[in-house]
């Protein structure tokens, strides 16, 4: 999705803002809401990548005015009402009952004992041990595809097009572009890419400068076998992408 | 912290307050969070998590060549050997190292990812949009920003966490330091110089510290 959110390159956005002594969080309802998302995510009610497409989809003047949190707010409420857990109705509801002083919900609950150690609740994503062939290895040379879906994808703008490097290949990791829609489990290889700073920025930009970016390999084709393809019929040749493909049970 | 347990209680509801209220209240009535489970994972994050971990971890790689290099080829196995457990954005951990050639930044362009487990949850700037955007096309302007002027003989690698892995900096062991403890030695190293955004300074930078304290 070509969103606001993909920022890098961007100019405009002014100063680092940065503040002394900062608090981990900076309103009690940050830390509440940052809690309910960790502990959503271990019930598997969404994964994180439908969690990140949803902060994408928030609308460009809304994602920009919004804090960190109220990002996550906005994007787990459009998640709960994604996945029939509550209505826009019920959460209303139950604002006007907060608003009323109402506690009815979290101050008032009884307390029980987390069973789960905080350190371990979290959007966890192993890397898969399964076998899925490679396409390339360190050392190859890559270019990054011009993919321009409206979907989730994890390959920034300022890389599409762009020649780079394979320095590692991290093993086989779900792809994130169907897994935030719907939760296909598409296993493919990751690979650290690395692109020269003048390969995304222009020739006047200086040297000794690189972006390490980790791609996902449908997100790659070869730099040789795009030549060869274009010399030989003037067509980009498709290759398709090697991925080991299982369902994920509804929850 | 008790200070802002205290202004949270005079703070008029605001919109996402409330909403985060209405939110929890949901989930609770049906059986999806436990409160007790979110007071946990706060307490975590707020109190037990942060920049010291990953601080403790710069300083043994500098005392300790072997675990160095431990540490540079599987993070997440040399981290458990200190006892510091991975956790959610640290499953996948991996330090660069900076040496007198060449310099390391971190940064995630398209959220905030962030290696948690050691080095707790990301300051704003690092999620701000103006560090998002230009870290990758200008570091030198951002270091810059930061007070950091590299010789412009180094060669600088931005790390942008696009997908599951998660990037510490191994900064430079600043000179002077030989005669330091352990201990010493990762009192001096700062959240800011395990994004890369700053370099670890003997003796320490006591304005520098003072802005980023947390």
């Amino acid at each position: 999705m070509n969103g606001i959110h993909d920022m890098g390159g961007m100019h405009g956005f002014g100063p680092i803002p940065r503040e002394a002594n900062e608090p981990v969080f900076h309103a009690g309802w940050e830390r509440r809401m940052f809690a309910i998302a960790l502990a959503t995510f271990a019930r598997r009610i969404f994964n994180v990548d439908e969690f990140r497409r949803a902060i994408e989809q928030i609308p460009p003047a809304d994602y920009l005015r919004s804090s960190y949190y109220e990002r996550w707010m906005r994007a787990f409420i459009a998640l709960l009402q994604e996945k029939n857990i509550a209505s826009a109705e019920e959460i209303e509801s139950a604002s006007r009952q907060a608003l009323g002083g109402g506690a009815a919900g979290p101050l008032s609950a009884p307390r029980t004992t987390a069973a789960t150690p905080p350190a371990a609740i979290g959007a966890a994503r192993p890397r898969a041990h399964r076998r899925v062939p490679a396409r390339f290895k360190p050392g190859d040379r890559v270019i990054a595809r011009n993919l321009n879906s409206e979907h989730h994808t994890r390959l920034p703008r300022y890389a599409r097009g762009r020649r780079g490097v394979i320095r590692r290949d991290w093993g086989v990791f779900i792809l994130p572009d169907s897994h935030a829609h719907g939760g296909a489990i598409d296993l493919c290889h990751c690979y650290s890419v690395e692109f020269d700073s003048r390969e995304l920025w222009g020739d006047e930009h200086p040297a000794g400068e690189s972006v390490l970016l980790d791609l996902w390999e449908p997100y790659l084709e070869s730099a040789a076998a795009k030549r060869g393809a274009a010399s030989a019929s003037g067509k980009r040749r498709t290759t398709k992408p090697a991925v080991g493909r299982r369902r994920l049970a509804k929850p | 912290m008790s200070d802002h347990d205290h202004r949270d209680h005079n703070e008029p509801e605001s919109g996402p307050a409330l909403r985060v209220k209405a939110i929890e209240s949901l989930l609770v009535e049906k059986g999806l969070v436990d409160p007790a489970a979110l007071d946990a994972i706060v307490d975590h994050y707020e109190n037990k998590v942060g920049p010291r971990i990953g601080a403790r971890v710069v300083a043994r790689a500098w005392i300790d060549p072997r675990f160095r290099r431990r540490l540079l080829a599987d993070a997440v196995a040399a981290i458990a050997e200190l006892g510091i457990p991975s956790g959610p954005e640290g499953e996948h951990l991996m330090v660069v190292e900076n040496t007198p050639e060449v310099h390391n930044l971190i940064v995630c362009t398209l959220c905030s990812c962030y290696p948690w487990p050691v080095l707790g949850l990301p300051p704003t700037w690092y999620k701000s949009f103006a560090y998002r955007s230009r870290a990758v096309s200008d570091p030198r302007g951002v270091l810059r920003e930061f007070g950091v002027e590299l010789d412009p003989g180094v060669e600088i690698r931005v790390w942008d966490s696009s997908a599951e892995l998660r990037y510490m900096v191994l900064p430079l062991r600043p000179a002077g330091t030989e005669k330091l403890s352990e201990g010493e030695l990762a009192g001096l190293v700062t959240r800011d110089a395990m994004i890369g955004t700053a370099v670890v300074k003997y003796p320490p930078d006591t304005a520098a510290r003072a802005a980023e304290r947390d």
